[in-house]
């Protein structure tokens, strides 16, 4: 170590920056305990929550230690019985939350792909304007986003309407409340998020790779396969991580597209702190809901590692 | 071949594009024009009228909703753009120092976590406070909102900073300024487009909020979304359309000047 033979000057040197430093971390202090209060405090509450017993009238018993409330979320006693059986109705739920969140994702790629490559191929000045057009309604609020795609399908809604009125159909089509409502919600709701991070990818694609493609004898497939595809990948992943992942938290649109039979995580969580009175269940679907996104977010990272090797 | 090779052209995207367009346009469209319809259906069309917006104006309950949403968005806004600021100005222009990294997550976490896990924290740490204290205010919301704000409000003035270099606060220093003297005459001069984009995108994000607010509201503390939330579960009059196309009015006048502010910058 040389901190014995440092030089006077060098010793006011590091006194001054260990000085910024302090004042730095006095400066951050006010929001870091903001957000331990109102944001990451809480969640360890939620953790230890689900490792008490659930109260007779919602809410624990303060510090009674159990297990149950991670048993009920995989597994349930049956009422008259007491035999232990599989909770088909949570591990429905579970299923439902990532198969339409995987579908949700894929629909929007496959979208929103188009339409970024289209904004980015717009001359210079215009391609603001088209992004501007994809900003208004990603800062819409979702709820009135949900209700406008409530409109759409409802029983009496404009699809339906119009298609008795021509004359095609006799009987309303029932698209509300099933999955199919909550899908083209979410697709709806979640599109921008999808298209933002796209074009952030494709404005930087280097058409001249095209260009030498094309003199190579490319067709146009095969450009698209094998050069523009792998070049926007890390705006492909950025995107699907944005729409997964507030996908599977989704609770204001498939509750008002999907009712209360077509529950999808956010609702079942909702369910325990409301008429279930299962507080220890609800906070351990929520642990294990974040824990889902954070491996997410990790294959996120990993692959966004990769990327950046392959095409720096 | 009517039209020359473009290397750029790949067949059916256009048409896609399009089509998202429209797709993304014609719900929202089909919402505003049937707010100004005269009769009490939101699909079939009966003529021209305001009605709708005057039952919403008169309505007592959508009254007492937005002011509240509108009191409790200034005031995280607020409290979370100057907080905001000061942990920008924290964790840009300097070298790398412990905690750095640790800063940079635990003020992004808000942003990775599920809006519903939130909720039901908050639910039981203020459930409990609430009993604890009988305070039963605004005050929980208004804590909430700013948590989750300070992300949203950090991320443009961060950006702005670090575009920012120390020459003029070097050269503001030499001339004998205070450090606060600087910071007021130079700094916050240069930096006011960036807080000011903070604090309309905070503004927009506490407005918004359903899932947060719905759980961490005490009995009659209704904001417009979670009022709206409550009535869109049952039958709805134009009369929601009308409050929703007020409501997206007002985004879209915040986010278009947001976006010639951010727009100036580049």
């Amino acid at each position: 170590m040389t901190k014995t033979a440092a030089s006077p000057a060098q010793r006011i040197i590091d006194a001054a920056k260990a000085r910024d430093v302090r004042s730095r971390w006095l400066l951050s202090a006010p929001a870091l305990l903001i957000i331990f209060f109102a944001a990451i405090g809480p969640l360890f509450v939620v953790l230890i929550y689900s490792f008490m017993a659930k109260g007779d009238y919602g809410d624990v018993k303060p510090w009674t230690f159990s297990t149950d409330g991670w048993f009920n979320v995989l597994f349930e006693r049956d009422m008259f019985d007491d035999t232990l059986g599989l909770a088909w109705a949570n591990l429905s739920i579970f299923w439902r939350s990532i198969k339409l969140s995987l579908i949700t994702t894929l629909v929007t790629v496959l979208l929103g792909f188009p339409t970024a490559y289209f904004i980015s191929t717009r001359a210079e000045h215009r391609r603001d304007l088209w992004l501007f057009l994809i900003t208004i309604p990603f800062w819409t609020n979702l709820l009135i986003r949900t209700f406008a795609i409530q409109e759409v399908v409802r029983n009496e809604g404009i699809i339906n309407s119009a298609l008795i009125r021509l004359g095609i159909i006799t009987e309303p089509i029932q698209i509300m409340f099933t999955d199919t409502a909550i899908l083209l919600g979410m697709v709806y709701v979640y599109l921008p998020l999808m298209v933002l991070p796209l074009y952030a990818s494709m404005e930087k694609l280097d058409f001249r790779l095209v260009e030498a493609g094309y003199d190579l004898y490319a067709t146009r497939l095969s450009v698209l396969r094998r050069i523009i595809i792998p070049l926007v990948k890390p705006g492909i992943v950025a995107g699907s991580i944005l729409v997964f992942i507030p996908s599977l938290g989704a609770y204001v649109t498939p509750k008002l597209l999907g009712g209360g039979k077509n529950m999808m995580l956010g609702n079942l969580i909702e369910l325990q702190f409301g008429q279930g009175r299962n507080w220890p269940l609800g906070s351990a679907l929520s642990i294990a809901l974040m824990a889902i996104v954070m491996v997410a977010l990790l294959v996120y990272t990993r692959n966004a590692a990769d990327g950046g090797q392959r095409h720096g | 071949m009517a039209e020359p090779f473009s290397i750029r052209r790949q067949p059916g995207f256009t048409t896609i594009a399009i089509l998202c367009f429209a797709l993304l346009y014609l719900p929202i469209a089909t919402l505003v024009f049937y707010a100004f319809n005269a009769g009490v259906s939101v699909a079939v069309w009966e003529g021209f009228s305001l009605r709708w917006f005057g039952a919403a104006m008169a309505n007592e309950r959508v009254q007492e909703a937005a002011w509240h949403s509108f009191i409790i968005a200034t005031v995280a806004a607020l409290i979370s753009t100057v907080v905001a600021t000061m942990a920008a100005l924290a964790t840009t222009r300097t070298e790398p120092y412990r905690g750095l990294t640790f800063k940079y997550a635990f003020i992004n976490q808000p942003l990775m976590v599920p809006e519903i896990v939130t909720a039901v924290a908050l639910l039981i740490v203020f459930s409990r406070i609430k009993v604890w204290t009988g305070y039963t205010g605004l005050g929980y919301l208004m804590a909430a909102h700013t948590g989750f704000c300070i992300p949203f409000a950090y991320l443009p003035i961060r950006a702005r900073l670090e575009n920012m270099d120390l020459t003029l606060e070097r050269a503001a220093a030499d001339l004998y300024a205070t450090p606060w003297a600087t910071f007021r005459r130079v700094t916050l001069p240069l930096l006011w487009p960036g807080i000011l984009a903070g604090l309309m995108l905070a503004f927009v994000i506490s407005l918004d909020d359903v899932v947060i607010t719905e759980f961490v509201k005490s009995a009659g503390q209704e904001t417009l979304p979670t009022y709206m939330l409550g009535q869109l579960k049952r039958a709805v009059t134009p009369e929601m359309n009308a409050i929703s196309t007020v409501f997206l009015l007002l985004s879209v006048v915040i986010v278009t000047v947001f976006f010639f502010i951010n727009r100036k910058r580049t």
